[in-house]
């Protein structure tokens, strides 16, 4: 599924600990345009619940989630 | 009494309750252990992430962990001179408040937090700044410890307050937390 969406930016947040990951997130999504997807590649065993905690809370979206190995990533579609 | 008008009125009532607490979250930071400094940043910088206004109320044995070790307070009296000589000296300084073992522990936690990316305690006051956490500083403390303000850490916005500063706060905040 992932391989359909085309991420406008995307944010290597591998190693990374809370509460980082949702940080640098929320910094770079201000700078984006509504609309814009950004892809967020994370280790951080936490981020599987902290990202929808985020989305949620920002009005945001999470499109789709890729595992493979160890890292996790997050497409995050800008909503407002 | 209708029923129905009781309900619409609690209803208004409800709705009027909510508009007044703002997307803001307060914190009193009162400890000046470095565990419980390290929760209270990673709570603030990651309140603000969500999207949340966030203010920290520094009080009391939390005080000098922002002073800055490059400054120095100038006509202390004995007293001032002992509180400063015996607290911390800024946010490198300040022990766990478990484990320590005569600076053992806390040395040991740092390299663990360094070698698993966990951001340092100074590395999260730099960041609360960038992402506009306020940080309210009790004058009360510092005048009972004997600290002056020119030896505390330049913070962008940082304010010397009282505690009706933080009540204000607080009092229309969703969260509020006592660390």
């Amino acid at each position: 599924m992932s391989d359909a969406i085309k991420p406008d930016i995307t944010m290597d947040l591998k190693g990374m600990a809370c509460p980082m990951p949702v940080v640098k997130v929320s910094q770079q999504i201000k700078k984006m345009q509504i609309g814009q997807v950004l892809a967020a590649e994370t280790t951080d065993p936490g981020a599987y619940a902290d990202f929808p905690a985020w989305a949620k809370s920002t009005g945001n979206e999470i499109i789709s989630t890729d595992k493979k190995e160890n890292v996790t990533t997050f497409y995050i579609k800008k909503i407002k | 009494m209708d029923v129905h008008q009781a309900i619409e009125s609690l209803k208004n009532e409800m709705g009027r309750m909510r508009d007044e607490r703002k997307n803001k979250l307060s914190m009193v930071v009162f400890s000046g252990d470095l565990d419980k400094l390290l929760a209270a940043f990673i709570i603030a910088t990651g309140a603000a992430a969500m999207g949340l206004e966030v203010v920290q109320f520094f009080t009391f044995w939390a005080t000098p962990a922002l002073r800055d070790k490059k400054k120095k307070g100038r006509g202390k009296n004995l007293f001032g001179k002992m509180f400063g000589f015996m607290l911390p000296k800024g946010a490198g300084k300040v022990k766990l408040s478990k484990m320590h073992m005569g600076g053992m522990g806390t040395a040991m936690i740092k390299h663990l937090m360094k070698k698993k990316k966990v951001a340092s305690l100074q590395e999260l006051i730099n960041l609360s700044a960038e992402m506009g956490v306020r940080i309210y500083i009790c004058e009360m403390s510092m005048d009972l410890m004997g600290f002056k303000q020119e030896e505390m850490i330049d913070y962008p916005g940082r304010e010397f307050v009282g505690v009706a500063k933080f009540l204000e706060e607080a009092g229309d905040s969703k969260i509020q937390l006592f660390i």
